[in-house]
């Protein structure tokens, strides 16, 4: 009996070396050189893996940045600065600063100021009612409130709010990755740096159709007086096509323009409650 | 007869045709008309007319502006009051023409008589030119040029023209309704089709339920078969009842059995599908000068039971056609253009009329209601009814997540959007919803390619 049991264990033991010796020479024979640099670049990555930067997750990303060996149009927006100094690091070059950006819903088509005219039915998803009509108000540029944004948005940085009908972006929590710009079929949410301590303006509307249309839609609807261009001391404002479009390059926050809009279409967001004159930036 | 129809999965949805027994009424004239640049498939027209003009009835008011475009006629006599964007029925500003009605002078050329012309032109050119100068476009739904159709690519051939008189959409009976009134106009203008395309045979497809068209059909075709040698190449068939046989591609495998291979067109088989309202449209283009400038609807619906078959001028408001038929009844709670099954719902009922335009359909709250969408059940009854035989449910999970590279290979550009997966699904996965935004993704990435 003891030696089916001694045979049982010496055969299974020859097997489990045997086995090892073969796995050690083919995974020798067959390793992958890799850089060890890339697994660096992606310890010091977020992981968040959202895609942000254009490729398919962290270690995508790590990979790029290794291949070329320089950071040029490689950025990670969710890590900002701080990762791309630590990845520059890892590289041995110099990282480039680049202001923070934040997303930046623009439509501010309430449900007060733009009425419903009919109403979708379909599937709850933006990219499909978009497909099939202009949307449920009479403004066929805005915001159509299924909340793709907020689908798409890996960080819960965007949220609908019930009042308005319209996405709420929550700046502490947005790493300006750019999801819900993507994924918004009407192009109403842009990445704008976030200015200093948060303070932005910006242009509320992305209204093309000309003023009398477009405020019959919406009563908050930028209808491309120019009235915020020719106040504006910078030069920042462009109004092309009936619609206002503030370059916040150029923005030196002087908040002009927004006294000036007729229709409260310019939105100043993050100042103090008593405004200082000029903010330089 | 042998019923035919085409293979590959399809449905069954209970027909409604309570409208088929309602005569064509001709619609008076409204006070206004806006005629819309973009009312064929292609490039908007481009307006020829300023705003003071007059214009008399079938008085070019636009011109083609690209290779695929049609020309567009006044419907209306009256003065150009505006020509300015305004929304149509899906909220798209697109160029409008109002024309401020002022009695009904039609332009001299065109012949008003209703006598038959049998007589066929020799020169197939003039057909082809005469149905372009009058802005003839497929009215089977999609709008296309006809004149295009007419003229296949060199080195193809037309062997069959297919007359669709399908209808297989519930509810519409417009077809049904100039194929009864109509019948000998129809059949001239299918003689005029075939001559323009060399003389080649052309089949009359209706589908059974269309009892009454098939007998009117058959009994003109017959005494008119002697009139022109053309004539002689006519015959009518007759398909069973099943839905989407008016698709171009299914009515071709159901008549001539043969399959429209993937990224190819009908004529790459030797087929050409013509709608019969359009061979009405071209027999009044060549015979009678007569632009396209009126079409036939069918106002209908559970509600009420509104049953109106019309005759109307393009650009007529959707508004002014409802109220003429009694008023939008008070229990419809959606409003189509087009079948239920693939027409569009009206966003907006001060849209106009365009020439493709082929119903107001009324249904109500229990019939528009969707029933909320749970897990997929892996039953695999929407890849049976599949006309195109793709697999909806394998495109809905890879549209979800964006595989465009999957989505192609697995053939979503031949989607012809029938909606029958949508139908036939029970556990309510809004598979069509899904499938058609990533369709319109897949087609945009194979014409960057090129």
């Amino acid at each position: 009996m003891s030696s089916v049991f001694i045979w049982t264990v010496a055969v299974i033991l020859g097997l489990g070396v045997l086995s090892a010796v073969l796995l050690y020479l083919l995974a020798s024979k067959f390793k992958v050189e890799e850089d060890p640099r890339i697994d660096e670049i992606e310890k010091v990555m977020p992981g968040a893996n959202c895609g942000g930067c254009g490729f398919a997750g962290c270690r995508a990303f790590a990979q790029a940045c290794v291949t070329a060996g320089n950071l040029d149009g490689n950025f990670c927006p969710v890590g900002g600065n701080d990762t791309m100094a630590k990845v520059a690091a890892v590289l041995g070059i110099e990282a480039k600063v680049k202001a923070p950006q934040v997303a930046v819903v623009r439509c501010n088509g309430t449900c007060e100021a733009r009425p419903k005219v009919n109403r979708y039915d379909g599937m709850a998803s933006c990219r499909v009612q978009a497909m099939l009509y202009k949307g449920e108000t009479g403004c066929p540029w805005g915001c159509l409130g299924c909340g793709d944004c907020v689908n798409a948005c890996s960080f819960g940085a965007i949220q609908m709010n019930p009042a308005t009908g319209l996405p709420e972006v929550d700046e502490s929590k947005c790493t300006g990755c750019g999801a819900c710009a993507k994924a918004c079929p009407k192009g109403i949410i842009e990445l704008r740096n976030k200015g200093p301590r948060g303070m932005r303006v910006y242009v509320d509307c992305v209204n093309k159709d000309k003023g009398g249309v477009a405020r019959k839609a919406c009563a908050n609807a930028c209808i491309g007086c120019s009235k915020c261009a020719k106040v504006c001391p910078h030069d920042a404002i462009t109004v092309e096509s009936n619609l206002a479009y503030i370059d916040y390059a150029k923005c030196k926050l002087c908040k002009k323009c927004v006294a000036e809009c007729p229709t409260g279409a310019i939105h100043a967001v993050n100042f103090p409650v008593l405004p200082k004159k000029k903010e330089e930036e | 007869m042998r019923k035919l129809t085409f293979k590959m999965g399809g449905i069954h949805p209970a027909d409604k045709k309570i409208s088929s027994n309602s005569k064509i009424e001709i619609l008076p004239l409204p006070e206004k008309v806006y005629v819309s640049m973009a009312q064929h498939l292609g490039a908007p027209a481009t307006p020829v007319v300023a705003v003071g003009d007059t214009v008399k009835v079938g008085d070019v008011i636009a011109e083609p502006s690209g290779f695929v475009s049609a020309y567009v006629h006044s419907p209306v006599s009256g003065v150009v009051k505006a020509i300015a964007p305004r929304a149509d029925i899906a909220g798209n500003l697109v160029p409008h023409i109002e024309i401020e009605v002022s009695g009904d002078e039609w332009r001299e050329d065109i012949d008003l008589s209703t006598t038959l012309i049998t007589d066929i032109p020799e020169n197939p050119a003039d057909i082809i030119n005469k149905v372009k100068l009058a802005g003839v476009v497929g009215l089977g739904g999609a709008t296309f040029p006809t004149h295009i159709k007419l003229s296949p690519p060199p080195g193809k051939k037309a062997e069959c023209i297919i007359l669709n008189g399908a209808e297989c959409e519930p509810y519409l009976t417009s077809d049904n309704r100039i194929m009864i009134e109509r019948s000998s106009e129809i059949i001239i203008g299918a003689a005029l089709l075939s001559h323009a395309m060399g003389d080649c045979p052309v089949v009359i497809a209706i589908e059974e339920n269309k009892n009454e068209a098939i007998m009117t059909m058959s009994s003109k075709l017959s005494s008119l078969q002697h009139t022109t040698s053309v004539c002689g190449k006519l015959s009518i068939k007759v398909l069973q009842k099943k839905y989407p046989q008016g698709g171009e591609k299914q009515l071709i495998d159901a008549v001539m059995g043969r399959q429209v291979p993937s990224g190819k067109i009908p004529i790459d088989v030797g087929a050409v599908v013509q709608n019969v309202g359009t061979a009405l449209a071209v027999y009044e283009a060549v015979q009678k000068n007569r632009p396209l400038i009126t079409n036939v609807m069918t106002v209908t619906g559970d509600c009420q039971l509104v049953q109106h078959n019309y005759q109307f001028r393009i650009g007529t408001p959707l508004s002014f056609i409802a109220e003429q038929a009694g008023g939008v009844p008070a229990s419809a709670a959606k409003i189509i253009s087009g079948g239920p099954m693939m027409g569009k719902a009206i966003s907006n009922m001060e849209a106009t009329t365009v020439k493709g335009t082929s119903s107001l359909l009324y249904l109500t709250e229990e019939q528009t209601k969707r029933r909320p969408g749970s897990a997929c059940i892996r039953c695999g009854r929407c890849a049976g009814a599949c006309p195109m035989g793709l697999e909806p449910y394998l495109l809905f999970k890879l549209a979800k997540v964006s595989d465009m590279e999957a989505l192609e290979s697995n053939a979503v550009q031949d989607c012809i959007e029938c909606g029958c997966c949508l139908y036939s699904c029970p556990a309510s996965v809004p598979l069509l919803d899904m499938i058609r935004p990533a369709k319109a993704d897949v087609l945009r990435i194979i014409k960057t390619r090129k």
